[in-house]
């Protein structure tokens, strides 16, 4: 499989990365060269395989559904680059 | 006095107990010769003299009451990739610049906890990715070693250049690192140094930034295979707040240093024999399997058939994992944020300017590779061959195998800007060859310098143990690394 220009642009969508129409090429080239690598996995008989979902035999660890952390909104918001009243600052998202 | 910075871990420790100097003092040495060499390896992207200082004295108070913890004194750097509280931690990446945390990773923490000492924070490809150091915003770290009558520049390798480097140049008495494919024992096979990537769930992941979740761990990178061994033993142990930290007792692996490996078999795996393999890693790998037979080790030829298919696939799993992770990089929690006309257009211009080449290409991939109608051909795929590898490893260690012996690199160390591998990222890749396997299976593996090429550049060999089995890597490593018996300090040219 090999992706083409307008693919590479919907990609870029998707990541949320802006492609600029003279990065397409590049990315194109790259991503299709990757592919090409990837492609010999489809020698490998996978009938009846089961995907790995956890590296090692463990089931992941439950616990009870309460509040353990938090209470400290000053700080949550404290690396971000614009806040007021410890909110983060989006630009307006609805007209 | 002798120059402090050039004692192993152990020794200082040792030195620190029978009061020969103070933690101040060899902290002093340490920001010394950061300060001297700093501008010509670029190892380190933020010292913090002020806070090592400060938690020099601290040690030393501890020494003189009789307290001090296994790390008591010991002054190390932490790879930009774990959180430390109000310290610079940005992955070395452009997008999470001023970044600095409100809380400190489990690591760390462990290795406070036991009395180290921070210098700072050390240089890494961006966001772990990438085979040489060169993917860092902060500019590429430069290898101590060079090739015998020559002054070109050598990469230390990669993501855990910075670590490499800077233990291998006496910047710090042992570091932090991880490893997604390789990163660990790659760049300490580089750098003449020891490098352990331990059994995925041995330590926390809280706080280090995540790049691929199944398969990113933490590890150390130090001078001698006892100095990692002690410093693993601190980095490890249950965290409740990593789900997959697994809840197993810490052994105290610099017990099992000088076990031996008499009685145990040693896997040679004929897969790892690949076409157009120099042939002095060849001749390293087979002086390894003397060295071991000569100490009592029975060798066996295995196979692990699906080794080819393990670096394919993790260029599937792992930039899938990564584009799930690297998705709160969006200009608004922390960071980087370049404005634009609408919110979408705030998010893709943040994104293309924070993150550099590699990153970008990584996250396109894994985000092609997760898009709907692709998510079964690539990514189900790559999982179900892991699966395949996996058991191959489970195959050999029920047939009687204790650990397995292989290259860890396919090269020595290679020019800074080297114009094959920038051409080409799956030349790049090919790196980690020997090393992605580990990953794929969540084992633990450690590499140790074990010779030198014909310019007299370090090479490694690799160990891979059994799931929790550090202790037989220690024990193994230490036989290669007493046969060995070579000086893996470079000449001092920064």
């Amino acid at each position: 499989m090999s992706v083409d220009a307008a693919t590479v642009k919907r990609i870029g969508r998707l990541a949320r990365i802006r492609v600029e129409a003279e990065e397409v090429e590049k990315y194109q080239g790259e991503i299709n060269a990757i592919l090409g690598f990837v492609e010999q996995l489809d020698e490998v008989n996978v009938d009846g395989v089961e995907p790995m979902t956890s590296v090692t035999p463990m089931q992941l660890r439950r616990r009870d559904d309460n509040v353990t952390d938090g209470g400290y909104p000053e700080k949550v918001v404290a690396n971000a680059p614009l806040t007021e009243d410890n909110f983060f600052m989006v630009p307006k998202v609805i007209e | 006095m002798t120059d402090l910075t050039k004692l192993t871990l152990a020794a200082a420790r040792k030195g620190l107990d029978d009061k020969s100097f103070s933690a101040t003092e060899l902290t002093g040495a340490y920001l010394q010769a950061i300060d001297a060499a700093n501008p010509k390896l670029n190892a380190y992207v933020a010292v913090t003299p002020e806070q090592a200082l400060d938690m020099a004295k601290a040690s030393d108070a501890n020494l003189a009451a009789g307290q001090g913890g296994p790390l008591e004194g010991i002054p190390l750097g932490i790879k930009d990739l774990f959180a430390t509280k109000g310290v610079h931690t940005q992955a070395a990446s452009h997008i999470l610049d001023g970044f600095k945390p409100e809380y400190e990773s489990t690591v760390t923490s462990n290795l406070w906890r036991d009395g180290a000492v921070m210098l700072g924070k050390l240089n890494m490809d961006e966001f772990a990715m990438g085979s040489s150091n060169e993917t860092s915003y902060y500019g590429p770290v430069i290898n101590p070693w060079r090739s015998e009558g020559s002054n070109a520049q050598l990469v230390p390798g990669g993501s855990s250049g910075g670590s490499a480097s800077a233990v291998s140049a006496w910047l710090c008495a042992a570091a932090t690192a991880t490893d997604t494919g390789g990163s660990i024992r790659q760049p300490a096979a580089f750098t003449g140094t020891v490098g352990i990537k331990p059994t995925y769930g041995r330590c926390s992941r809280w706080g280090v930034v995540a790049f691929a979740s199944s398969l990113d761990q933490a590890g150390p990178i130090a001078r001698t295979v006892e100095d990692a061994a002690i410093m693993l033993r601190s980095m490890s142990g249950f965290d409740a707040k990593d789900s997959t930290s697994v809840d197993l007792a810490v052994p105290d692996f610099a017990a099992a240093v000088a076990r031996g490996v008499k009685g145990l078999t040693i896997g040679i795996p004929r897969e790892y024999r690949m076409d157009g393999m120099p042939a002095e890693i060849e001749a390293l790998w087979q002086q390894g399997i003397e060295w071991l037979k000569a100490e009592g080790a029975t060798i066996r030829d295995i196979s692990l058939p699906h080794t080819k298919y393990a670096l394919p696939a993790y260029y599937i799993v792992a930039p899938a994992e990564a584009s799930s992770n690297l998705a709160r990089y969006d200009g608004v929690k922390y960071g980087l944020r370049v404005t634009g006309k609408d919110i979408t257009d705030m998010y893709e211009l943040t994104r293309a300017k924070g993150f550099g080449a590699e990153v970008r290409r990584r996250l396109m991939i894994g985000t092609y590779v997760l898009s709907a109608g692709y998510y079964d051909a690539y990514y189900v795929r790559a999982q179900k061959v892991r699966t395949l590898i996996k058991r191959d490893f489970e195959l050999a260690f029920a047939d009687g195998v204790d650990a397995i012996l292989t290259p860890a690199t396919p090269s020595a160390a290679f020019g800074v800007g080297d114009e094959d591998m920038n051409a080409d990222p799956v030349k790049m890749y090919l790196n980690d060859v020997f090393t992605v396997t580990v990953n794929m299976a969540g084992l633990p593996g450690i590499a140790v310098p074990a010779g030198k090429d014909a310019s007299g550049l370090p090479l490694g060999l690799q160990l891979i143990g059994k799931p929790f089995d550090e202790e037989t890597l220690f024990a193994a490593g230490r036989v290669i690394e007493r046969a060995a018996g070579m000086d893996f300090t470079p000449a001092k040219w920064w």
